[in-house]
């Protein structure tokens, strides 16, 4: 088992803790990838894995350790400048998507946070059946139109990092696949991000690397190349 | 025409001309309390606060720097008053009600209402209980128009006009515009809005602003109509709360259509039975709350 990247990493969590309220929650995370890599946060429901992500947007009661991105330190930053200085795109478990906006409304909400963000009108190529329901509200969407308007919502906005919280859950199989494809699609275009899945099918051949996370803590990290000699493990981690 | 039409067309006139402050008023409540979740009870304060400082510009300011003969009159106290209760809200949001956002909502209420008794308190002391006519109306505002079945005040016309065009570009602004989405979404979910790289507790401040500069320019038109007195708030936020409730607490478009109802539906009452008048606006909550607790443009549920 190694976390070493020969690539110099774009993210570097160490010794994260976070809590909500008096309950502490993640209990010392160590994670790093780099630019143009995939990594996915494994584990059982309550894990600890959103909450990772959740504490890089800020959005805890309190955090504690580094999180470092492009080597400038964002424990300390407000909520509120942590994805415009890191460039990251931050989509949600349950989407949040919104429900008194529309689709255009909900994918013009985040502000842009660099250049190189992708047009309204190449989203709309991307996923094609946003663009026939472009004026309908949030909460009229179909569970895959909005996951689909969630990733295409972050991808307008030139975000560079992504964190992607369950994304495939409650789709269908045919969605599944095509969000497959959208995130190979944006591997290939040098986009760094981290998967939170509990489908770990979906997830296999798109990561670089693996976490297991447990009790708020990485109990072990696989490469890709090693899963296959790894599946006894992993069967035993993911097992309910 | 015939005379009872007549009548009825000149009361729903002067109805409206009561509803236009029952909207804008309404209207800055439903803003605050829609992003917020604050009940503003300084709402009818702030209005007051908001003639106050049209009186105040006219005929005081100059006094004070020594300039006896300076008025600042109706026009720049339109733009100036407020910005200056706008300005005096924000104070207000980010150092008072700022630190009870996690309480429950009854702590701002109370506390607002406090703000309500501290205003007027200081405007009783300074200037006197009984009002004070604002002697500050532009010349060209003054006379009559003959609007076919009676002659109106030129004067209530513009404000009828200028407060429907407030009230749309108010609604424009928060339904259909960029800026509306995010004040939308923030009211949804500020935590994911924050996430999102905006500053949530800017947009908030701005917004209380916004809601209670609403209510000091509500003050300035009612100025050269009412007599300015420290209680002239506190007599209309008791109507306005019971519009806010019939509307839908929250709702842009209900706060607005249900302040101008209202106020034809009192001045059309008082055609057929006068005493009323003052009744039918808390007749028609009590059937409201009971039909529909809500409101009539609130989300159900």
């Amino acid at each position: 088992m190694s976390t070493e990247t020969m690539i110099k990493p774009m993210l570097k969590i160490e010794n994260l803790h976070a809590w909500y309220g008096e309950s502490h929650v993640l209990h010392g995370i160590n994670l790093e990838l780099g630019e143009g890599q995939l990594i996915t946060l494994l584990g059982r429901n309550g894990a600890g894995r959103s909450t990772t992500l959740r504490s890089i947007m800020g959005m805890v009661d309190r955090r504690e350790g580094s999180i470092k991105i492009n080597g400038e330190e964002f424990l300390t930053k407000p909520t509120h400048k942590i994805s415009p200085d890191a460039r990251i795109g931050y989509c949600p478990e349950e989407r949040g998507i919104f429900a008194s906006l529309n689709v255009e409304e909900n994918l013009m909400l985040p502000p842009n946070v660099g250049e190189g963000g992708m047009s309204v009108e190449e989203l709309f190529e991307m996923f094609p059946n946003l663009a026939n329901v472009r004026k309908r509200m949030g909460t009229r969407l179909s569970g895959g139109e909005q996951q689909m308007l969630a990733i295409a919502r972050i991808l307008r906005t030139g975000s560079r990092l992504l964190l992607l919280d369950e994304i495939t859950e409650g789709l269908a199989p045919v969605i599944v696949k095509t969000l497959g494809r959208v995130i190979r699609d944006l591997k290939s275009r040098g986009y760094t991000i981290v998967l939170v899945e509990q489908n770990f099918r979906f997830a296999a051949p798109l990561a670089d690397r693996h976490y297991v996370i447990e009790h708020g803590e990485v109990i072990d990290v696989i490469e890709a190349d090693q899963v296959e000699a790894s599946m006894d493990r992993l069967n035993h981690y993911l097992s309910v | 025409m015939d005379p009872m039409i007549r009548l009825i067309l000149a009361q729903g006139m002067l109805g409206l001309n009561n509803g236009v402050f029952y909207a804008m008023l309404s209207l800055g409540l439903a803003v605050i309390f829609g992003l917020l979740n604050v009940v503003n009870f300084a709402h009818g304060a702030l209005y007051m606060l908001g003639a106050f400082l049209a009186l105040i510009l006219y005929s005081y300011v100059g006094q004070w720097i020594g300039m006896a003969d300076l008025h600042i009159g109706f026009w720049p106290a339109l733009i100036l008053a407020p910005i200056l209760v706008a300005c005096f809200g924000m104070l207000i949001e980010r150092f008072l009600l700022r630190r009870l956002y996690k309480l429950d909502p009854i702590y701002s209420l109370l506390l607002t209402f406090g703000i309500t008794l501290v205003l007027q308190g200081l405007f009783i002391n300074f200037f006197n209980a009984s009002g004070t006519p604002y002697p500050g109306m532009p010349e060209s505002m003054k006379g009559v128009t003959n609007l076919g079945f009676m002659m109106f005040p030129k004067y209530r016309l513009f404000v009828i006009v200028f407060s429907i065009v407030v009230c749309f570009v108010t609604w424009f602004v928060i339904e259909r515009t960029r800026i509306g989405a995010r004040l939308r979404a923030g009211t949804e979910n500020p935590e994911l809005v924050k996430a999102f790289g905006i500053n949530v507790p800017l947009m908030v401040m701005l917004t209380f602003g916004f809601g209670t500069g609403l209510a000091g320019l509500a003050g300035v038109l009612a100025a050269p109509i009412y007599s300015v007195s420290p209680l002239m708030g506190a007599n209309l936020i008791i109507v306005i709360f019971a519009v806010v409730v019939i509307g839908g607490m929250g709702s842009i478009a209900g706060a607005v259509i249900t302040g101008f109802s209202l106020g034809l539906i009192e001045g059309v009452t008082k055609v057929f039975y006068a005493p009323a008048a003052n009744t039918v606006i808390f007749l028609l909550m009590v059937i409201v709350l009971l039909v529909r607790p809500s409101g009539l443009f609130g989300r159900q549920g």
